[in-house]
């Protein structure tokens, strides 16, 4: 772990020296084409992203890439054995510029048990680099190729069987900037979407392994963005402030889904289209092919989270397929409210769509206070008990009392009203507020009269016989 | 099945009785063949064919029973010393030849750990030369597939599943015994999921576009060696050709070991 952070540093040195060595006037003419210098390459694990080249002049780049297979966390309590770039998955990221060229060696661990090598779709030339790395277990092959072509690129395995390589984990992204650069912006991160096979069902705890039969009927158990389900959710989510750019480098492993990607709440300023040159702008969901990417950028303009999907949306629900981002800062009520409002809605209600609803068809024969005493016991228990308390005493701070409620007695409709259209707002009931909502009651104008009947004469309420005639009246609007 | 077994290894030591004339083999190297069995001749689909020639016919051979192990080769290389680990030449082993040795002429303190798996970690001449020693030789990619091709005896458990199962798994910090593994029908031990096993003309079979037998269109390596495969879901074999592809003669691997064959008249 020392080592490799002295490493980096010593990377990191080569490469300020690097930077150094690019601003010597004297050196090669902008435009030629010439290699200036040499360094090695600073990789990568996702989320994160290795700074910009930013130097004017192509170079030579030193890229050292080590396959390992192991056992890691494909969703809690799930291990599976990856075939990994570089020991995690998605495997490292690289980033290089237009016109560098680059000695590329790729060492296969000597604990592992198969051969592998690395296509670079970045690379010009047959097999993108897949015959010249091929590399047994315990030894290390070394190839160069110039990168003709900015944009970003997938990288895989492509040792036979290829799809198995890629399936177990085999995959990265390798940015070649374009020779005038990128703009610059505030975070970039670097996001990977992939699926897994496995032979044990979603979720199911234990190591479990590739499974042929899923992986040729295409139906994956595990949809994930970097590797495992929640490798960047919650507190592994990646952050950014209000007001921030964003770029990320997305890349869709495959092997065999295409990614609607798509971030909730955001609209892509720019996209890179399939990574490369073309840019399309306002965009909701970009299409992202196997074995393609997209670079996306947006601005961070209110806080809270954004959630990375992939919009074919069971595979977010159901497969693991979520990262997120965690924007802090200011709120802007002006772009993003928030709710403003809560209100109830009725069908129906103002349209008078169905005048009878619930009205008495004709003149029924009024009941006895007695009567509907009894039936109102019965109708208040079923319909209304549950928020307002067998005793009507309510529920402090949620559900005003209804007995010796002042507001209810004092009402003109004797309380139809609430019944037969919900009520919502503030309330003040026994000096106390209230500011919840009550749905209407689906009570024909028999039994509301029979429930009134009851609470207005219950729990030391003393209210008197409502009549059916009454609540008719006030659905009515009469 | 065991009755057969044994009339089988009784005829090989006839016909190696019958043969005692041929060479100045050591009692040793006599007593070695005990570990071998007749493979009858037979045909096959090979995993990749050849335009138009269907089927192969391989012709009776012996087959050792296990994987060489390392007590076996400790013998040979105490027998021919310039094939120990510091006098050998790079130009036939890499440098990690038998590292996981102590020494020399030791297998150290996992003697007894050691003893009895199979030699890995070392290259094709080395395995070709333990042959020779020995009176035999290796296998070629015919019989090794051919003889591989035999199924499981006791278990009804496909092949396939038996390598897959391997490979998904993280090699262990030692190469289990010899042995350990499935008896396939031919009576053979541990052809899949212990080790994977030199063959003489390991590098005749390219999927890539360097093949060295022809035979194979050079488009091969667009499908990554899919196309010409006779089953394209037999992962397995994928697995294996890939691995072979992979080797060079001098290349010593953790889990690359051998068996030796044996021609029936010699």
């Amino acid at each position: 772990m020392i080592n490799y952070n002295i490493k980096i540093g010593i990377a990191l040195l080569a490469f300020a020296a690097v930077i150094n060595s690019c601003t010597n006037p004297g050196k090669s003419k902008e435009g030629n084409d010439s290699v200036v210098g040499q360094y090695e390459a600073e990789l990568t694990d996702a989320p994160n992203v290795p700074r910009s080249p930013g130097y004017k002049y192509p170079e030579k780049v030193i890229i050292k890439l080590e396959v390992v297979e192991k056992v890691m966390r494909l969703a809690d309590g799930v291990e599976y054995n990856f075939w990994t770039f570089g020991g995690k998955v998605p495997g490292k990221f690289i980033r290089i510029r237009e016109g560098d060229e680059v000695e590329f060696y790729l060492s296969n661990h000597p604990n592992n048990k198969l051969p592998h090598n690395i296509d670079l779709h970045a690379v010009t030339g047959p097999g993108g680099g897949a015959e010249p790395s091929m590399t047994a277990p315990g030894h290390t092959s070394k190839f160069s190729f110039k990168a003709l072509n900015p944009g970003l690129f997938v990288y895989h395995c492509a040792t036979a069987p290829v799809g198995l390589h890629i399936a177990n984990g085999m995959y990265g992204l390798i940015l070649v900037e374009p020779k005038e650069g990128l703009p610059p912006v505030d975070k970039e991160f670097y996001v990977m979407q992939s699926e897994f096979y496995t032979k044990a069902k979603y979720g199911q705890l234990g190591l479990t392994d590739f499974d042929m039969e899923k992986a040729l009927d295409e139906k994956p158990e595990y949809v994930v963005f970097n590797g495992s389900v929640g490798a960047a959710v919650a507190e592994k989510a990646m952050q950014a402030k209000v007001g921030e750019t964003v770029r990320l480098y997305v890349g869709n492993a495959g092997p065999n889904l295409i990614s609607s990607f798509h971030v909730i709440g955001e609209i892509f300023d720019n996209v890179h289209v399939e990574g490369g040159s073309l840019v399309n702008k306002n965009v909701q969901t970009t299409a992202i092919p196997a074995g393609g990417a997209a670079i996306v950028e947006f601005k961070c303009d209110v806080p809270g989270t954004l959630n990375l999907v992939d919009h074919s949306i069971f595979r977010t629900f159901n497969k693991g397929a979520l990262a997120q981002i965690k924007v802090v800062g200011e709120e802007n009520l002006k772009v993003y409210s928030g709710k403003q409002g809560d209100m109830i809605y009725q069908p129906g209600a103002e349209t008078q769509k169905e005048p009878d609803a619930g009205a008495v068809k004709s003149a029924v024969p009024e009941k006895s206070l007695p009567e509907r005493m009894e039936q109102g016991l019965v109708l208040f228990q079923s319909n209304c008990a549950a928020c307002h308390q067998k005793n009507g005493e309510g529920l402090a701070g949620a559900f005003p009392p209804l007995a010796k409620s002042d507001y209810l007695m004092a009402r003109k409709d004797k309380g139809a009203g609430i019944v037969l259209h919900g009520l919502s707002g503030k309330i003040k009931v026994k000096g106390k507020d209230y500011d919840a909502i009550m749905p209407q009651v689906q009570l024909n104008d028999d039994e509301i009269a029979s429930v009134l009947s009851y609470v207005r004469n219950s729990w030391g309420n003393k209210g008197g016989l409502v009549k059916a005639s009454e609540v008719s009246a006030v659905r009515n609007g009469k | 099945m065991e009755s057969k077994t044994s009339i089988r290894i009784f005829s090989a030591i006839a016909v190696l009785l019958l043969l005692g004339t041929v060479a100045s083999y050591s009692q040793t190297n006599r007593a070695a063949a005990k570990g071998m069995v007749l493979i009858p001749a037979g045909s096959f689909k090979p995993f990749f064919e050849v335009k138009g020639a269907g089927k192969k016919t391989v012709r009776s051979f012996y087959l050792d029973v296990y994987a060489v192990t390392n007590s076996d080769f400790l013998r040979f290389v105490k027998a021919n010393p310039q094939w120990s680990r510091s006098r050998i030449s790079r130009l036939y082993a890499d440098k990690e030849y038998l590292k996981h040795w102590e020494s020399d002429f030791s297998l150290g303190k996992k003697h007894a750990l050691l003893a009895n798996s199979p030699v890995t970690n070392i290259s094709w001449f080395a395995a070709r030369a333990y042959s020779k020693w020995a009176g035999k030789r290796l296998p070629n990619m015919d019989e090794w597939e051919y003889a591989a091709g035999a199924g499981i005896a006791d278990k009804r458990l496909p092949i396939e599943k038996v390598i897959l199962n391997w490979y998904s798994k993280p090699n262990p910090a030692v190469t289990p015994h010899v042995g350990s593994t499935f008896k396939n029908k031919l009576n053979v031990y541990d052809m899949h999921g212990l080790i994977w096993e030199w063959v003489s003309d390991f590098n005749s079979v390219m999927m890539g576009s360097d093949s060295r037998s022809g035979a194979l269109n050079s488009n091969l390596f667009c499908a990554a060696g899919s196309n010409g495969a006779a089953n394209k879901e037999d992962y397995a074999a994928f697995l294996r050709f890939a691995f072979r592809e992979s080797l060079k003669g001098s290349y010593t691997i953790n889990n690359l070991g051998f068996r030796c064959a044996r021609d029936v008249k010699q």
